[in-house]
């Protein structure tokens, strides 16, 4: 059977020297990026103790947003879910979120419930 | 930028068959669809991880006090090594976009370049991660619980948890609830030899039922978690190796399009993608 499928989609993907030329300077900027944010990642894991003691839970937030954002480039730049449809991209996306916020709701909830009746049975 | 998405077309040919309304080929929309139910699997485990830790009672390791070690150096490295795994894992990544950047442009030279360093940082990445198992089933030395309950950090100068008491440099130390290997007062001599022949139990290293570092779950969530993942790494390496001589032998530049290196691409992203979660909810938080 003839491939129909793809061929065609695929072909539109080239692109020329020119254009190859800014998307390489977009993947250097975000590796560059990558390596900072990690960077700091373990400084604050490594120092912030000592410097600032009774502060970890700001850390830990800090570590929550910095992880997202290292998500968002990889998967907007790296995957180039960025340069896809929004069709694609929502189909992608949304039943993701749409399980793992209810997941991480009801876990947290339950697991505060669980560590009290640890704390009142034990 | 470049690709299928930029293409104009009008809403009424979207969807009106002949076209993908995705503007995306077959086997990229499956390996998207393979990614999300991947992606739900990995978050499965973190949030699992996340409940047990909250949820108990006792004292969790923390993660630059249990990770701190680097090969063939002595001393106290907080999170280095999983830094530099880290490091290995996102530029491998980086030769990956590479490659696939450079088959848009039909460029086979470039395609096997970047593909070849990606194999390399990726078959360095399974490698790291296997010597830190085993460091993690070794452990730094073991605790034993004394007769009046307390707890004792073991030390010698070789890490031997076979025969500590005969290993040079042999020494306890009062633990510090919450803390790994880190103390109050240094007991030698011979009272610490005799806190260890009356010992009541003695735990080394790291396996499924019991491990130095804390609660059993903490040892099991390291195995499975990172075990899950690094095989992820370990069959993506072989992919790209697959694709790398494929594309040496010259198929996808007699096919027109390098989409197959596109392909192992998301699944490789997808795996660096996943470290940057383990990295986070495992070693730093």
């Amino acid at each position: 059977m003839e491939r129909d499928d793809i061929i065609e989609y695929s072909l539109d993907a080239h692109h020329s020297e020119e254009v190859g030329r800014q998307i390489r300077r977009k993947i250097w900027q975000v590796t560059l990026l990558l390596a900072v944010v990690t960077t700091i990642e373990v400084a604050l894991g490594a120092y912030w103790k000592e410097w600032f003691p009774n502060s970890w839970q700001v850390v830990k937030l800090v570590y929550v947003v910095l992880t997202l954002i290292k998500a968002g480039f990889i998967v907007a730049v790296f995957m180039h879910l960025g340069d896809e449809r929004r069709n694609i991209r929502m189909i992608i996306l949304l039943p993701y979120a749409l399980f793992i916020l209810y997941l991480l709701w009801i876990a947290i909830w339950e697991s505060n419930y669980v560590h009290r009746a640890w704390e009142m049975f034990l | 930028m470049a690709g299928e998405a930029t293409k104009a077309l009008s809403k009424d040919v979207l969807w009106g068959g002949g076209r993908s309304p995705f503007s995306i080929s077959y086997g990229k929309m499956m390996m998207w669809f393979f990614l999300v139910s991947d992606a739900l699997t990995f978050s499965g485990l973190l949030v699992a991880y996340g409940f047990v830790r909250h949820s108990t009672t006792e004292a969790w390791p923390i993660g630059e006090e249990v990770f701190r070690a680097l090969p063939f150096l002595h001393g106290s490295y907080p999170l280095i090594y999983v830094a530099l795994m880290t490091a290995i894992l996102i530029f491998s990544s980086v030769t990956m976009v590479l490659s696939v950047e450079a088959g848009h442009r039909m460029d086979k030279k470039g395609v096997i370049k970047w593909l070849f360093l990606t194999v390399i940082g990726g078959a360095f990445f399974v490698g790291s991660q296997a010597w830190e198992w085993s460091h993690f089933i070794h452990g730094g030395g073991g605790y034993l619980i004394a007769q009046d309950g307390a707890k004792y950090w073991v030390h010698n100068d070789t890490h031997d948890t076979h025969d500590p008491i005969n290993a040079p440099g042999f020494h306890l130390q009062k633990a510090v609830p919450g803390h790994y290997l880190f103390g109050e007062e240094h007991v030698e001599g011979a009272a610490a030899e005799a806190i260890w022949t009356n010992k009541v139990n003695y735990v080394d290293g790291a396996n499924m039922v019991r491990n130095e570092y804390g609660p059993p779950q903490y040892a099991n969530f390291f195995f499975f978690i990172t075990g899950f993942h690094g095989f992820h790494v370990f069959s993506g390496v072989i992919i790209n190796l697959i694709v790398l001589i494929m594309a040496m032998q010259g198929v996808f530049h007699r096919r027109g399009h390098y989409e197959m290196v596109e392909k192992a691409g998301l699944y490789w992203h997808f795996v660096d993608l996943v470290w940057v979660f383990v990295f986070t909810f495992f070693y730093l938080l």
